[in-house]
């Protein structure tokens, strides 16, 4: 029962994690269908520039909780930087281009940003310093401790934000808009360019929340860490329905969940065959089971065949 | 010319050792196996236009079919199964190893054929990494793939009882190892690019690229598009296969390290740059790309060594920098890759692709 608890747990948290990741996947999702495949090296820049940055500033004895905000605000400026450059320079001149394209130059920006970080960061993991005594509770047996509840409560908080967004201001009125139909958008003089640009920063800047929650979840950053991330996210919205926002934060928390409690209990179910290294298979299977039985997603209206 | 050509082709290997040394031989013949496994890629990617990102799996799936069943690695993991091991001959696992990669890719295909390209993508993706991870873990409880080490001491390829592992003497001519490997997968490179040829010209290789232009116009002319992008996917993932058995072959020795994602994107990058669709570009790409790390490794490193007197960059993160810019900057500027097919050109050059939303 406290293994179970704690799987819970675990997976509440990482689900939260993939949750915010995968809204940037179903945002650009939404508006251009287009899968992103660079999105999880942003989340990747995110948490590299903001660990850089919280490690230098506390070297400079910046005070450890202005040194978060600071390096948080910095880490989701760059971001933004990021995500608005990518869509400039590999998706806008593509827009109109055939499937393919765009998709080959996503690939390609993973790689050349992958590449980068590892020449700027080196391959080692880097770890995230300590930066308040964090204390742990027990609850029912399973443990939770500080960063653990700060992740889960700031993902929803966000995700919240991100509603009222989406479906309470003009900008949101237009994101709607555009993901409806580009052209009557434009015709009712919204400026398309510019809420996909928008769009692709707000992804962008969620995305740099979310690589500094796991590398303070797992203490550790590297320059790969967005590739599985990112695959496992992307899982995450077409679990939920792809292009529906409701449906990624769902699916990155059942995500979650499935991974944790399918690593607590793979060893047991299969009688010590397949183990815990193992983890990173279960989204993949759950994504072909998706795709297989259900591919518009538990939340999607929309069938997904459009060709 | 073309018999030019062929003689220059014939005559490689000796022009090659003479000049670059018996090392550069083998980088040829590198380059002669990923020759054939962008031509398999450029079926599914550049004749089906369904983007496959991880086509390297197929590779590993072919090399470990060949790796497990000419090895005493089985004989090792299983004594009470195999004593003596498998040591099935090579021709008998070629076109097992190129069925059981065909097979994954049907597996793979099926359930994602029938939604958009997009999905293909990702589910490839994946594939790529999971099957990297099936590879490293399956050593225990039951020693399978042997993990991370590998498995070694994998057979030699031989043609009619004679071993290509050693020097032969041949009318008179000394050919040594590398240089009969040549020859062999010279052989079944020529073989790759009849078939992809003849599937070009084939009813199938008009309706896959027809179904690559506009699936719906493709579909309401009677096309059956999910069988045959399946039909395209499978036949890429049997090229696939097949290489990997070469590949274990030649190497003696396969590990999960060289079926990384990169290599994935090194091939694609061969079939983009070179010219999807078109075998010449194609070949062209992967002569470029194979070639390219090990220019890169002997120009770089010295190159950053006169300026500044140590390696800053790294050959290898550089190459892949480098691929990564490639795609990106094909795409924009040159969609149709180097030296594009004909229908190709036409169909990405044209100003139509605009009007279509």
């Amino acid at each position: 029962m406290e293994i179970f608890l704690q799987q819970i747990i675990n997976g509440l948290v990482q689900g939260s994690v993939y949750a915010l990741v995968a809204l940037g996947y179903t945002m650009v999702y939404g508006i251009l269908g287009l899968i992103n495949f660079a999105h999880g090296e942003v989340v990747m820049v995110g948490a590299m520039l903001a660990l850089s940055a919280l490690t230098a500033m506390l070297g400079w004895g910046v005070p450890p909780l202005l040194a978060l905000l600071l390096s948080v605000g910095l880490a989701m400026a760059g971001c933004m930087a990021l995500g608005y450059s990518i869509e400039r320079i590999a998706y806008r001149p593509l827009r109109h281009a055939p499937r393919l394209a765009p998709l080959i130059t996503a690939i390609g920006v993973s790689i050349v940003l992958q590449n980068l970080a590892m020449m700027i960061w080196g391959r080692q993991y880097h770890s995230f310093p300590m930066l308040f005594a964090t204390s742990s509770h027990v609850i029912g047996g399973a443990i939770i401790n500080d960063i653990q509840i700060a992740i889960v409560i700031l993902a929803v908080l966000i995700m919240a934000g991100l509603m009222v967004v989406v479906h309470r201001t003009r900008l949101g009125r237009a994101m709607r808009a555009v993901a409806e139909n580009q052209h009557s958008a434009q015709l009712m003089g919204v400026d398309v360019n510019r809420v996909i640009s928008i769009t692709f920063m707000l992804g962008s800047a969620l995305a740099a929340i979310a690589g500094l929650m796991v590398s303070a979840n797992y203490g550790l950053a590297h320059y790969y860490m967005g590739f599985l991330l990112g695959l496992k996210a992307f899982t995450a919205a077409v679990l939920g329905g792809i292009g529906n926002l409701r449906g990624a934060m769902l699916g990155g928390l059942l995500l979650g969940l499935i991974e944790s409690l399918g690593t607590g209990y793979i060893g047991d179910l299969t009688g010590g065959f397949f183990g815990s290294n193992y983890q990173d298979v279960f989204a993949f299977f759950v994504l072909i089971a998706v795709l297989v039985f259900r591919p518009s997603g538990l939340l999607g209206e929309r069938i997904a065949e459009r060709a | 010319m073309f018999v030019l050509m062929i003689a220059a082709l014939l005559f490689l290997p000796f022009i090659t050792d003479a000049l670059l040394g018996r090392g550069w031989v083998r980088i040829v013949d590198f380059a002669m196996l990923y020759i054939m496994l962008a031509l398999g890629l450029n079926i599914v990617v550049g004749y089906a236009g369904l983007l496959d990102l991880g086509y390297i799996a197929f590779f590993a799936v072919g090399a470990y079919c060949y790796a497990l069943t000419g090895s005493p690695h089985l004989a090792l993991a299983f004594p009470m199964l195999f004593p003596d091991g498998v040591h099935l001959s090579f021709w008998i696992v070629l076109p097992l190893a190129a069925l059981i990669a065909g097979g994954f890719g049907v597996l793979l295909g099926a359930p994602t054929l029938r939604l958009r390209g997009d999905y293909l993508a990702i589910v490839t993706l994946g594939f790529g990494e999971i099957i990297r991870i099936f590879l490293n873990n399956l050593n225990a409880p039951i020693n399978l793939t042997n993990g991370p080490q590998g498995i070694s001491r994998i057979d030699p390829i031989s043609v009619s009882g004679v071993s290509l592992n050693a020097t032969q003497e041949i009318f008179g001519i000394t050919l040594p190892s590398v240089h009969l490997y040549f020859y062999l997968f010279l052989a079944f490179t020529a073989l790759v690019i009849f078939i992809s040829q003849r599937l070009e010209k084939s009813r199938i290789g008009r309706a896959w690229m027809a179904i690559r232009e506009d699936e719906i116009a493709a579909s309401a002319m009677g096309i059956n598009t999910r069988n045959l992008k399946l039909l395209a996917f499978a036949m890429g993932a049997m090229f696939g296969g097949a290489s990997g058995a070469l590949f274990a072959g030649f190497q003696g020795f396969v590990s999960p390290e060289s079926f990384s994602l990169m290599e994935s994107i090194m091939v694609l990058c061969m079939v983009v740059l070179g010219g999807m669709g078109n075998i010449a570009g194609v070949i062209l790409g992967g002569v470029l790309l194979a070639l390219l790390p090990e220019i890169l490794r002997h120009s770089v490193v010295p190159l950053q060594q006169a300026l500044f007197g140590k390696s800053i960059i790294d050959p290898e993160s550089l190459r892949m920098l480098m691929f990564g810019g490639a795609l990106i900057a094909v795409m924009l500027y040159r969609p149709a890759g180097l030296w594009p097919s004909r229908v190709r050109r036409r169909e990405l050059g044209s100003d139509e692709a605009d009007e279509k939303v």
